[in-house]
C-alpha cells in the first residue's frame, strides 16, 4: 500500500493575521446614500493577497478525494467519471452570462438545449413529457409527489398515504411527508417488495407507491408490472425514484415498467459532477395523462421558436425560482450527446458487468444476501468482522487508506452491517481487481488496524460525537465559545 | 456492446456468455430494444455544435443589460474561477468519510462563517438551492417554531419566490396571507402587518433590499410587532458589507442567495440558497451542517453534524427532505469572499450603490421618467416608472443593443408603467450612456 493523503495544515482563513488596519477614513454612509441608521459598524473578514488564497485553497483540494482521485463506489451515489468537455462548455460566455429573464429572443439557444435535453431524457425514462426545473433528486420526488396531489385533488379525492418499502432511500418518504402524506414502510421479503404485503397495504387511501427499480440491494424487482397493476387498480400512482437509472438504460425504462412518475439525477446517471454534494439536477418525467401538473414555465417549440409557457392552469406551481439548475442541464445534454443511444446502453451494460463482477470477487470474503444478478450495485454485509470486534465503519475506513473512497455503509437499513458497493462503468477490471485485493488484505490485517483506521488520510478517525456535543458551526461562534472559556 | 478483453474476462468469471445474460432478470414484456438517440458525437463534433447552438444567445459581455430581480451579474476574479474548478473538489460526493474529504468540509465550514459573520446570526447551513427554496423551508421551520398554520410574506418580494413558497406552503397545509408595502418608501406597511399579525400567525417574511430596491429601515420596529413570532429576513448579502445586518435587530431565520458572490449568471441556476438561524433553533433547521471538532490526534479537523434532523437518518421524520445541495458553490463563495477580502468587498459594495445612484439620477432627467420610484435608501436595484408603455420600452432598448429593466406592470399592476433596473460594478459609464442614449430616443 503505497497511498498517503497530502496533509496540510491549514489554518482558517479567519485566523489569518493579514487584517486591515482600521479604516477611519471608509466612508460608511457611501456619500450620505446610507442613512446613518443602516451603517454596518463591524465586519470580521480577513484581507488575504490573492497568492495566500489560492494556496489556502489548493491545500484544502489537496485534502479531498474525488472521482478523480481515484474509484469512488459510494452505492445509490453512481459516482461516475465526469468528462471535462462538459465543463469546458458551462464555461462559454454564450452559456454561463445569461439572464434567466433576458428576452426569450435572445436566449433561443438555452430554450433550444433545455427542450431538447427534455426530449432526451423522455426517450430514456419511456414517458411523455419532462419538466427541468427540480434542482436535486430530493426536489425532483417532491415535485412529483406534489403531482400525485394535485391528481387526487383534479378528481376530488383526498388520499392520505404514500407506501413505499423499507429499502427506500430516505429521501423518499421525507419528500412524501413534506408534501402532506403519511408514509407505510412496506417490510421487504427475500431483498424485493412483498407482493402480499403490497396488496394488504394499498387502500382507497394510497396515493402513490414509490419505487427504484432495481431496488437499493441492486436487485430488479421482476414483479415490477404486477405491483403497477396492483396500485393503478387502487387509483394510485407509481413513482420511480431514479437514483438506480444507471443500471437500465437502453434495456428497459420507467414507463415501460408502467411507472408515472420518475425523477433523474443527472449528478449521477449523466456524468454531472457532484461538486462535494452539489449542485445536481433532478428533472421529473410523466406519462401523458399528467403533463398538465408539471411545474411551470413549460418550454415550447413552435416552428423553429422556442418560449416559455405559464399558462398552465392545472400546473403545481414552482418548486424553484426559474428553469431548474441550468448549468447542470448543459452538461447532462453535453453527456447524452456525446454517448449516444448506444453509448448509453453499453454505459448500463458495463455498470452491471463491472458491479457483478467485483460482487463475485468479494462474496465469498462477505456475506451476500440474496443470490443472483445485480444490477449496477451489490450490498454486502460486513457481519463476519463482528468475530473480531470489528464493525463494518472499521472496514470502510480502512479502505481510505489504501486510496479507496469507501462504499456507502450501513444503507438499506434491511441488511445489517451493511457495505453498497456501485463500481460504475468507468471504472477498468484492473482497478475493480485492486480494489478487490485491498479488501481482501483488509480482512486479514491486524484488527487494531482496521480499529484505529485510517492512517494514511489528512485526518484520523475523527470524533463526531464532539461535533455534535460542541456544535461549533461557524468561526464566530468559535470565537463567541473561546471568548467565554477565557471569561470564565 | 464490442467486448474488450478484460469485459470477456470478466464475463467467464461470472459464468456468463453474453452481456445480455446480465440482464435475464429484466422480464421480456418490459425490455426496450435500445435508445431512439442518435448516435454519439465526438468531443470535437459536440464542441462544434453547441457552440453553434449557444451562439445565437446574447451574453451579458454582448449587450449592456439592467436586469437584476434575483440574479446579477457581478465580476468574478480568475482566482475564484480557478479555486473552484479544482477536480478534487469539483467530482467529490457529499461527505461521508470525513477524514478523507477534509478540504471540502473547512471549506464549507469557512462558507458557513463567511456567512454568518455578514447576517452576524449564529448558524448557517452548508447551502440550499437557491433563495426561493429557503423562503419555502423557512415557512415550514416557522411553523415548527410557533406551531402556527399561517404565515404572513411582504407582498414586495418576488414573484418567482412567491410561487415556490406557495408550493411549500401547500405541502403542509399553512396559509400564506400578505402584507403590503408603503407606498412612497416601498418599505413594509407596519399598519397592516399589524393588521394581518393574527394569533395562528407563525412568522412574517419580508426583505431588505426588497424587490424593488428599497433597504428597510424599520428592522427594530417589526421585531417589535412580531413579538415571540418567528421573523424571517431576506437579504442580498453582498449588501451586507455596509449595511446593518438583520442579525443585530434579532431575526430568527435570514436567507439570501449567494449567487451574487463569484457565481455565473448561469440562466438562473445553479445558485445558492443561503439559510441562517439564531442556534435556539439549530435543531429544527433544514439542510447540512459542517462543524468543528478534532481527530483521534487531537487536531482540528471538520464533519458533518445534527445529522439526526436529516432524511437520511429521521427520513420521513426529517426536517426537511434536503440531501444534494449546492456544496460546490459553497466553496465558491468562499473563495471570493477571501479573494476580495473585507476591503474589496466593501468597495465592490460602494460601487454598486454609487452606480445606483448615479444611473437613478440619470434616468430621471429622462423627460417622461421617474427614478428611483420609491423614496428609500437603495442598493443596487430601484423600480423605473415611465409616461410610456414598458413592453414599447423594452422593445426599443433591445432593438438599440441595450436589455432594459424587468417589466413590473403584470406583477404589480398597482406601480402602472414600472420596470426593474439593477446595475453593479459591472457597468461602465458606456453601459449608462448607451442606456440614456435610448431612453433618450423614445417619442
Amino acid at each position: 500500500m503505497t497511498y498517503r493523503q497530502a496533509t496540510h495544515d491549514v489554518p482558517t482563513v479567519f485566523e489569518s493575521r493579514e487584517r486591515p488596519l482600521q479604516d477611519e477614513n471608509f466612508d460608511g454612509t457611501v456619500g450620505g446614500l446610507l442613512p446613518e441608521e443602516l451603517v454596518r459598524k463591524e465586519l470580521d473578514i480577513p484581507d488575504l493577497p490573492e497568492r495566500d488564497v489560492v494556496k489556502h485553497f489548493v491545500n484544502l483540494s489537496q485534502m479531498n478525494f474525488g472521482v478523480d482521485n481515484g474509484i469512488y463506489p459510494l452505492g445509490s451515489c453512481t459516482m461516475k467519471y465526469n468528462p471535462k468537455v462538459c465543463d469546458e462548455v458551462v464555461s462559454w460566455p454564450t452559456v454561463a452570462d445569461i439572464h434567466p429573464l433576458q428576452d426569450q429572443s435572445t436566449v433561443q439557444g438555452a430554450l433550444r438545449l433545455m427542450y431538447e435535453l427534455e426530449r432526451l431524457l423522455a426517450e430514456i425514462g419511456g414517458v411523455d413529457a419532462v419538466t427541468l426545473q427540480p434542482a436535486a433528486g430530493a426536489q425532483g420526488e417532491y415535485t412529483g409527489i406534489q403531482i400525485v396531489r394535485a391528481f387526487h385533488e383534479s378528481n376530488g379525492e383526498e388520499r392520505k398515504e404514500v407506501v413505499l418499502p423499507d429499502t427506500a432511500h430516505g429521501t423518499n418518504p421525507a419528500s412524501a411527508a413534506m408534501v402532506g402524506y403519511d408514509v407505510l414502510d412496506l417490510p421487504s421479503k427475500d431483498g424485493c417488495v412483498d407482493i402480499e404485503a403490497l396488496k394488504a397495504a394499498v387502500s382507497e387511501d394510497t396515493a402513490a407507491f414509490m419505487l427504484t427499480n432495481p431496488n437499493t440491494l441492486g436487485i430488479f424487482e421482476k414483479d415490477v408490472r404486477e405491483m403497477a397493476g396492483i396500485i393503478h387498480d387502487a387509483g394510485a400512482l407509481l413513482y420511480y425514484d431514479g437514483a438506480n437509472l444507471n443500471a437500465i438504460m437502453g434495456k428497459t425504462s420507467p414507463g415501460k415498467m408502467d411507472f408515472d412518475i420518475v425523477h433523474f439525477n443527472l449528478h449521477k446517471t449523466f456524468a454531472t459532477p457532484h461538486g462535494g454534494g452539489g449542485p445536481g439536477s433532478g428533472p421529473v418525467g410523466v406519462k401523458r395523462p399528467l403533463e398538465g401538473f408539471l411545474p411551470v414555465p413549460r418550454i415550447l417549440k413552435r416552428g423553429e421558436v422556442y418560449s416559455l409557457d405559464y399558462d398552465c392552469p392545472k400546473s403545481i406551481g414552482k418548486v424553484r425560482a426559474f428553469y431548474g439548475n441550468y448549468a447542470v442541464l448543459v452538461r447532462a445534454y453535453a453527456y447524452i450527446r456525446m454517448m449516444g443511444g448506444n453509448g448509453l446502453a453499453s454505459a448500463s451494460e458495463n455498470a452491471v458487468l463491472n458491479s457483478n463482477y467485483l460482487k463475485e470477487l468479494l462474496k465469498g470474503d462477505f456475506e451476500l444476501p440474496f443470490s443472483d444478478l445485480r444490477k449496477h450495485e451489490f450490498v454486502l454485509s460486513g457481519r463476519p468482522l463482528k468475530a473480531k470486534g470489528l464493525r463494518t465503519m472499521d472496514f470502510a475506513k480502512r479502505l481510505l487508506d489504501y486510496g479507496f473512497h469507501a462504499p456507502t455503509v450501513y444503507f438499506p437499513l434491511v441488511v445489517d452491517e451493511a457495505i453498497m458497493i456501485e463500481p460504475t462503468e468507468t471504472e477498468t477490471k484492473e482497478t475493480l481487481d485492486d480494489f478487490a485485493e485491498a479488501c481482501k488484505a483488509i480482512l486479514k490485517e491486524d484488527p487494531e488496524v482496521l480499529r484505529t483506521a485510517p492512517h494514511n488520510t489528512a485526518r484520523r478517525r475523527i470524533n463526531e460525537a464532539k461535533a455534535a456535543r460542541d456544535m461549533i458551526l461557524s468561526w464566530r461562534e468559535y470565537k463567541k465559545k473561546a471568548a467565554n472559556q477565557t471569561s470564565a | 456492446m464490442a467486448l474488450s478483453e478484460c469485459s470477456l474476462e470478466m464475463l467467464q468469471r461470472l459464468g456468463i456468455k453474453s452481456v445480455d445474460e446480465l440482464f435475464r432478470d429484466v422480464p421480456k414484456e418490459i425490455r426496450i430494444d435500445g435508445l431512439k438517440i442518435a448516435d454519439g458525437l465526438s468531443e470535437l463534433e459536440l464542441k462544434r455544435e453547441m457552440a453553434a447552438m449557444m451562439a445565437i444567445n446574447i451574453a451579458a459581455s454582448d449587450m449592456p443589460s439592467f436586469l437584476g430581480a434575483g440574479v446579477y451579474n457581478h465580476f468574478i476574479p480568475s482566482a475564484v474561477k480557478a479555486i473552484a474548478s479544482r477536480s478534487e473538489f469539483v467530482t467529490s460526493y457529499t461527505p461521508y468519510q470525513p477524514e478523507i474529504s477534509q478540504g471540502m468540509l473547512q471549506a464549507l465550514f469557512e462558507y458557513q462563517s463567511f456567512m454568518a459573520e455578514l447576517l452576524a446570526i449564529d448558524v448557517v447551513n452548508s447551502s440550499m438551492y437557491d433563495a426561493s427554496n429557503s423562503l419555502g423551508e423557512a415557512i415550514l421551520m416557522s411553523h415548527r417554531i410557533t406551531g402556527g398554520k399561517r404565515f404572513l410574506l411582504s407582498r414586495a418580494i418576488s414573484p418567482e419566490k412567491k410561487a415556490v413558497a406557495r408550493t411549500y406552503a401547500k405541502g403542509a397545509d399553512i396559509e400564506l396571507d400578505e402584507v403590503g408595502y408603503d407606498p412612497v418608501s416601498g418599505q413594509v406597511d407596519l399598519g397592516d402587518l399589524k393588521a394581518k399579525l393574527v394569533p395562528e400567525v407563525s412568522g412574517f417574511y419580508f426583505e431588505t433590499p426588497n424587490y424593488f430596491g428599497p433597504l428597510e429601515t424599520r428592522a427594530a420596529e417589526i421585531r417589535g410587532i412580531l413579538g415571540t413570532k418567528t421573523m424571517v429576513v431576506g437579504v442580498n448579502p453582498m449588501a451586507l458589507a455596509l449595511v446593518r445586518p438583520p442579525g443585530e435587530f434579532g431575526a430568527d431565520i435570514i436567507i439570501g442567495d449567494g449567487q451574487v458572490f463569484g457565481v455565473p449568471m448561469d440562466f438562473g441556476g445553479p445558485m445558492i440558497g443561503i439559510f441562517g438561524c439564531k442556534t435556539e433553533h439549530v435543531r429544527k433547521m433544514p439542510g447540512r451542517l459542517i462543524g468543528l471538532t478534532v481527530d483521534s490526534e487531537g487536531k482540528p479537523a471538520f464533519c458533518m453534524t445534527l445529522q439526526t434532523r436529516e432524511q437520511n437518518i429521521r427520513r420521513s421524520k426529517a426536517t426537511s427532505n434536503i440531501c444534494t445541495n449546492e456544496a460546490l458553490l459553497g466553496v465558491v463563495v468562499a473563495a471570493y469572499l477571501s479573494v476580495v477580502g473585507r476591503s474589496g468587498l466593501r468597495r465592490i459594495a460602494s460601487r454598486n450603490i454609487e452606480n445606483m445612484d448615479l444611473l437613478a439620477k440619470r434616468i430621471s432627467r429622462v423627460s417622461g421618467f421617474v427614478a428611483p420610484h420609491f423614496k428609500s435608501a437603495h442598493f443596487n436595484e430601484f423600480v423605473v416608472t415611465s409616461k410610456a408603455d414598458p413592453a414599447e420600452i423594452h422593445s426599443h432598448l433591445l432593438s438599440n443593443g441595450v436589455h432594459g429593466g424587468h417589466i413590473l406592470k403584470h406583477e404589480f399592476p398597482e406601480l402602472g408603467n414600472a420596470a426593474l433596473y439593477a446595475t453593479t460594478e459591472m457597468h461602465t459609464k458606456a453601459d449608462h450612456d448607451k442606456l440614456i442614449e435610448a431612453l433618450e430616443g423614445i417619442r
